[in-house]
């Protein structure tokens, strides 16, 4: 191949995929990929897996082949996706059985082999990755997930078997955009600047709407149809040339802003953006706006690739209750602050363990906390409290709801809105480690089964 | 002048890092914000969230500074109990930050 379209599915578990749909029923790219998998998101699928051992893969899945499918085969398009989680093995089961149902002849890959929790024994001590710390034996009993970052190669062997799907647990973001195009120009797993290439499409694509004017911090208020926006679509040649574009008439935009916004979005050291495959340096990009929404993205220079993989173990870590309480003006944040006094004491009484309280004043303070401007602080119209507790019992989350709601009629006036009393929440510690490359490889498993209607 | 002229932001979090671009639109506004926002100054400024040690990276080919605020998160967007937990609106504090320096 010469010239390969890689379009964007979605860019985390909830977001849309009626803009890929579009794509592919227009037949505007050759591969569409779907990045599910942010860090949060394994330990909500590791909760499904444990009130159901069937599960462990987005939901949002089936829906999305049982609308995407008949379009991707009649218009030659294959689909990646480590929308597979924790149990890519049944994700790919259900995907054969949609298929069946909807009377498809395909073949379906799965990649496993991601998914260390089982095996953590061997990989002791896993060091933490910034600490040097060995994992601490209470963290290891807590651990909910442990997934190593899979990179393109096994995606790769996936195609060349002819797989019309793909479906894998945790494989870094960009990693499922850079396999099609290694897969269909045959680049070298030793061609650091062409990887790095495909790994910057990657990257560009992987949180969908966020360089097709989605987020955009500039010139936010000029930017038209966000109502329908577009996904991006990646336009690149077997020579490492990229255009970044999105399809005519969908809504947002594809400037040097919105690029240049997402391409140094969470990289870090923007010299070394480390991925499984090669290591990135978009430090020389060079962006050419050739408008009508296109953009030429060159100057991306890649080094080799990391020795070890790093691997990510989450734990749960206490519990989260949380209520809101709104009120209005005159004094609106003094009675709100009354009240999470109010609250405090309440909860000092309970005597349960509490090893954090958070107050917020949504409306002033909620998201920038201290660095808030103090103006305007006594005359604003309303505000919500937001009280928040961390702790190790449950119980104690549980009475963040039980207190709250008594204040609305026994607290301060002018009491309302109570809303945002939400079911605890089990909070997530993260433990990222480095593991061997050669015992990663030998666990990954690429299977290909053939549906035939 | 608002400095939304001269530049914008965006921000999130990896693990229990911030991580926050600025873009200035010309030359000569990214010059003044490479002087004015310094490791040293942004990390004074977010000190009161609770904060580790900050690097800098110019990009001056994209006009960009990037910024990564360590242990900036209670330990990660799964564990903090904080409204914004993944660092979303960093960018527009740093925002004010450069306007406050920029009507200096």
């Amino acid at each position: 191949m010469e010239r390969i379209r890689i379009g964007a599915g979605v860019g985390f578990y909830g977001d849309s995929f009626l803009p890929a749909l579009e794509i592919i029923r227009q037949g505007a790219a050759d591969f569409v990929c779907f990045e599910d998998l942010a860090e949060l998101t394994l330990a909500i699928l590791q909760k499904d897996r444990g009130r159901n051992p069937q599960s462990g893969y987005t939901k949002d899945l089936l829906p999305m082949l049982e609308a995407g499918l008949p379009d991707a085969l009649r218009n030659h398009i294959r689909i990646i996706t480590n929308a597979g989680g924790l149990n890519p093995q049944a994700a790919g089961h259900a995907v054969r059985e949609l298929a069946k149902k909807l009377g498809l002849t395909l073949k379906v890959a799965v990649v496993s082999g991601d998914n260390i929790l089982d095996r953590l024994p061997s990989f002791l001590p896993f060091s933490h990755m910034e600490t040097g710390e060995p994992l601490p034996e209470h963290v290891r009993e807590r651990a909910l997930f442990t997934n190593v970052y899979l990179g393109a190669r096994p995606i790769v062997q996936a195609l060349q078997q002819g797989a019309d799907v793909v479906i894998t647990g945790r494989v870094a973001d960009p990693s499922l955009f850079l396999a099609p195009l290694v897969y269909g120009f045959g680049w070298d797993w030793d061609g650091w600047d062409r990887l790095a290439v495909g790994t910057v499409v990657g990257h560009l694509l992987e949180c969908s709407s966020q360089v097709t004017g989605g987020n955009h911090g500039g010139h936010w208020e000029a930017l038209a149809g966000l109502d329908q926006i577009g996904f991006p679509i990646a336009d690149v040649t077997q020579d490492g040339q990229v255009i970044i574009t999105k399809l005519p008439h969908s809504g947002g935009k594809v400037s040097a802003d919105t690029v240049r916004e997402q391409l140094l979005y969470e990289i870090h050291d923007p010299t070394a953006y480390i991925t499984p495959d090669v290591v990135v340096n978009v430090s020389g990009a060079h962006l050419q706006d050739l408008g009508n929404d296109r953009v030429k993205v060159s100057g991306i220079k890649g080094t080799e690739r990391p020795a070890r993989y790093k691997a990510l173990l989450g734990y749960e870590d206490g519990y989260m209750g949380q209520g809101m309480l709104g009120y209005s003006w005159p004094d609106a944040l003094k009675k709100a602050q009354a009240t999470e006094k109010i609250m405090r004491e309440q909860m000092a009484r309970l005597h349960l363990p509490v090893e954090e309280i958070r107050a917020e004043y949504l409306g002033y303070n909620s998201l920038h906390g201290p660095l808030a401007s103090a103006q305007c602080q006594d005359d604003l119209n309303e505000v919500y409290l937001r009280f928040a507790v961390r702790t190790p019992d449950r119980r104690a989350a549980e009475q963040v709801s039980r207190l709250m709601v008594p204040l609305a009629l026994g607290g301060p006036p002018t009491a309302s809105g109570l809303i945002g009393v939400d079911r605890v929440r089990g909070l997530t510690g993260l433990w990222p480690s480095l593991v061997e490359r050669h015992a990663v490889d030998q666990l990954v498993t690429v299977s290909v089964e053939e549906v035939t209607s | 002048m608002r400095i939304q002229e001269v530049a914008y932001a965006r921000s999130s979090d990896k693990g229990d890092h911030v991580d926050i671009s600025v873009f200035a639109y010309t030359e000569e506004s990214y010059q003044k914000l490479s002087q004015m926002l310094t490791a040293e100054r942004v990390r004074q400024f977010f000190e009161p969230m609770g904060i580790g040690a900050v690097e800098c990276y110019p990009v001056p080919n994209l006009l960009a500074l990037k910024f990564v605020v360590r242990n900036a998160l209670d330990g990660g967007g799964a564990r903090s109990i904080r409204a914004d937990n993944q660092g979303k609106t960093w960018s527009g504090a740093l925002l004010r930050l450069a306007q406050e320096q920029w009507d200096g």
